[in-house]
């Protein structure tokens, strides 16, 4: 081979390389996205099925419980429109407080309440999480366009 | 007094940066000896002002002069001193000032270590990298000052955010400025052979070693923490592909495929092109990281509040710094010619696919870090992309780059023989696949991921092993040297080579064993009760009430008793409660050890008194930081290779024995 037909070969290579490792990549990056929604887009069952997605708003007051074992928990979480019951198995956060803005990862079970495998708050005291704030700005939307 | 002295020699900073710019831009395009001579002594005069100005800040922290605002907003008089000194880079203000500081103190580095090189050449250098510091001062006095004044004074500090009071937190942001910041020596050796038109092997040799070196402290800043994330964030992750993770190990992986390619740019002449542009991609990342951590547009940790003039400024700034460079490349790059040729089969093509894949990663880093951010900017939605995208790619991309680190050291340069090569590994390969099959049924629990893991882990080991001793036998052949002398005469760059993929080798094995063998429960335990896990019994034997400097909280005492009944070791977990901020924090007790840490944290208070306590077993969890230390190592040792300090020599075009 000429040198100038390998250098066509290896760009050649090279090119199908990426195109391959570009195709896994985006596939990868569908079938991962993580969609965001607010309780009362829950309520109105926009929410995807058998796909985990995040949920967003505030802790209602007195709404945590907690079983025998002390692990499991559950909660729930409003946009000020509509609330959901959030169950979870593990610790809460430092941060998380009834009253405050809570962000949970997971899925809807059969009974309409939320399943989440992951729960987060806020890094510090004044911040509040960017889902939460989202959730109550749409609720807030919404209620001033009625 | 001290605030606006240090405010005031920032501005003679910026002033002297300015002078330096022109002067050495003026002096390349006049070709004036005494104008290019300028920038080796106005870079130590920048260094010098801006560290003066480092020190005043510093020393209102120290002092607590609560009448500077971002003193009152970052620290507390009852905040002990370390932590006072730390507060002074904690905050946005601060970590600015630190980020021009090693700017300078990298030009200064430069100034001093270039005396070798062509003075046009280190003007130019120079002459970026100042044009680079002016960006930074003109962002940091006009949108972010540090030494701002509060009227009237507080009486005392907002505090420091007490995730950061923790020793790690006082190293990791220096090491990660000084890794990021480095990455601005080689742009500025990129861009100056660009406009020089001197890219060629000379260049790259002169390159190789600040690219080494910024990778270094890179790698220690991002290993540092990743095990900050892992004691402090209370939770025993040590990785969470967090956007701010990602801003930092984008640069990495690029840093690493440009310290690749450097090395064929330099032996072969090759990849010119590849490495100039890898070069200022590496740094546009840097930068693209201190802006996606400084601007506010990601919330975590480190962002602060949110002002949408310091985002806007560090946008334009960052599309200018590519927008030209990337112009620059353009316009110079069709005019470098050609490199040499190689076979398909060859340590250039090895490196090649190395590169290709190492870019490729960092790209869908990026992808995953930044379309989130893109959607929730143009008002499409709000998404999120987690752990399993990043993990589902990461394993298929590096998984054959893994394999050929143990390749690519064996292969020739040019041209390589397939079955020369079969034979070299054979024994390698088959070593590495019992210990791969063993090793899991020996840990008690078999699966393809650890299989495949340690077979990885095993082959970069054996085959690097292969490596040194064909390198041993091939110059004692027909000489009388003993075995120690051929082993001292082997280079510093190749041990250090070595020394790094054993490192990746040592970070596989952590990675997969926690993976494949940690233990975890979350139990409710009141005080006399205890809990089992795989062997270990862990009892809470009390809790007691704990009065820290700007804290209080509640200390346990965790007996850990081993199979035979033995005590192991014993735990204080702690949970704090910092008054300043009204913050609760989450302390992990971990008995390190060589082959696990035993990992206790306190969970929530019960209304019974009783608390939910997390237990861990992670099995080889320090060897995920060990290997990264030895990657740092290995980098320290190609650096120290004497090659680096002699003077001007020939180009060497032989196939010698190098990384």
């Amino acid at each position: 081979m000429k040198p100038r037909q390998k250098r066509l070969l290896l760009i050649i290579a090279v090119l199908a390389l990426v195109s391959l490792a570009a195709l896994l990549v985006l596939k990868a990056f569908k079938s991962n996205l993580v969609f965001f929604y607010t309780p009362t887009e829950v309520v109105e069952g926009k929410v995807p099925v058998a796909r985990a997605f995040r949920i967003g708003g505030m802790v209602v007051d007195g709404s945590l419980q907690r079983k025998q074992d002390g692990v499991s928990v559950s909660f729930s979480v409003t946009d000020t429109i509509h609330a959901i019951d959030v169950t979870y198995e593990g610790i809460l956060p430092d941060l998380f407080q009834e009253g405050k803005g809570v962000v949970a990862q997971g899925r809807l079970s059969e009974n309409g309440s939320f399943i989440a495998d992951q729960v987060l708050a806020k890094h510090d005291e004044n911040y509040m999480p960017p889902e939460a704030a989202e959730a109550l700005k749409r609720a807030r939307e919404m209620k001033l366009s009625e | 007094m001290i605030p606006e002295i240090g405010h005031f020699s920032i501005i003679l900073a910026l002033w002297v940066s300015v002078a330096q710019t022109l002067i050495c831009f003026g002096g390349a395009v006049r070709s004036s000896p005494r104008l290019i001579a300028f920038p080796r002594y106005s870079s130590y005069v920048i260094f010098l002002l801006t560290l003066a100005g480092f020190c005043c800040l510093a020393t209102s922290f120290l002092v607590d002069d609560f009448s500077v605002l971002n003193v009152a907003s970052n620290s507390n008089s009852q905040l002990p001193w370390p932590y006072k000194l730390a507060a002074s880079w904690g905050s946005h203000e601060g970590s600015l000032l630190l980020w021009v500081l090693m700017l300078s103190g990298w030009m200064s580095a430069v100034s001093l270590f270039s005396k070798q090189m062509p003075d046009e050449m280190r003007s130019l250098i120079l002459g970026v990298m100042s044009a680079i510091a002016i960006g930074f001062y003109l962002f940091m006095l006009l949108t972010s000052n540090p030494f701002d004044r509060l009227l009237p004074p507080a009486v005392d500090g907002r505090d420091l955010n007490p995730l950061l009071q923790d020793p790690g937190m006082v190293i990791h942001p220096p090491m990660l400025y000084m890794g990021y910041v480095g990455f601005s020596v080689v742009f500025a050796f990129a861009i100056g052979a660009l406009i020089s038109g001197k890219l060629d092997s000379t260049w790259a040799r002169w390159s190789r070693p600040w690219t080494t070196a910024a990778w270094c402290f890179l790698t220690v800043g991002i290993a540092l923490g990743s095990w900050w994330a892992y004691y402090e964030l209370g939770w025993g992750g040590w990785w969470f592909w967090d956007p701010v993770e990602n801003a930092s190990f984008m640069p990495w992986l690029c840093g690493t495929a440009l310290i690749h390619s450097l090395s064929v740019t330099e032996k072969r002449g090759s990849f010119k092109i590849w490495t100039v542009l890898l070069s200022i991609i590496t740094f546009s990342l840097s930068l693209l990281g201190t802006f996606l951590v400084r601007s506010g547009v990601l919330t975590s940790v480190h962002a602060f509040a949110t002002d949408p003039e310091r985002g806007v400024f560090i946008l334009g700034f960052l599309i200018v710094v590519i927008g030209a460079s990337l112009l620059l490349f353009a316009w110079r790059a069709p005019k470098v010619g050609l490199g040499g040729n190689f076979n398909f089969i060859s340590r250039e093509s090895a490196l090649l696919a190395n590169n290709v894949l190492l870019v490729v990663a960092a790209a869908s880093v990026l992808l995953g870090t930044l379309y989130p951010l893109f959607l929730d900017a143009m008002g499409l939605g709000k998404i999120s992309v987690g752990p399993p995208y990043f993990d589902a790619i990461f394993f298929p991309l590096m998984a054959p780059a893994m394999f050929l680190m143990g390749i690519g050291p064996v292969l020739r340069w040019k041209n390589a023989k397939t079955l020369e090569l079969a034979t070299k590994l054979k024994w390698a390969f088959a070593i590495s696949l019992v210990s791969a099959i063993i090793v899991p049924i020996l840990m008690g629990g078999w699966s393809v991921f650890v299989s495949i893991g340690l077979l990885l882990g095993f082959w970069i080991v054996v085959s690097g092993l292969v490596n040194l001793l064909e390198q041993i036998r091939r110059i004692r052949m027909g000489s009388e040297r003993t075995i120690f002398q051929v082993i001292n005469s082997l280079p510093r760059s190749y041990y250090g080579m070595l020394v790094a993929h054993f490192g990746v080798a040592v970070f596989i094995f952590g990675v997969t064993l926690v993976k494949g063998y940690e233990e975890e429960r979350d139990v409710k335990l009141a005080v006399g009760g205890s809990v089992e896990l795989s062997g270990y019994r862990f009892s809470l034997a009390s809790l007691d009430d704990l009065i820290g400097p700007n804290y209080n909280g509640i200390k346990g005492t965790v007996f850990v008793h081993g199979a035979d009944g033995k005590l192991v070791s014993t735990l204080y977990p702690e949970k704090r409660f910092y008054h300043v901020q009204s913050m609760p924090m989450t302390e992990a007790a971990i008995d390190t050890g060589f082959f696990r840490d035993l990992y206790v944290s306190l969970g929530e208070a019960l209304e019974d008194g009783s608390w939910v306590v997390r237990v861990y077993l992670k099995p080889f969890v320090d060897w995920i930081w060990g290997g990264a230390f030895l990657m740092a190592l290995g980098g320290l040792l190609a650096i120290s290779d004497k090659k680096y300090r002699s003077k001007r020599r020939s180009v060497p075009n032989q196939a010698t024995v190098s990384s």
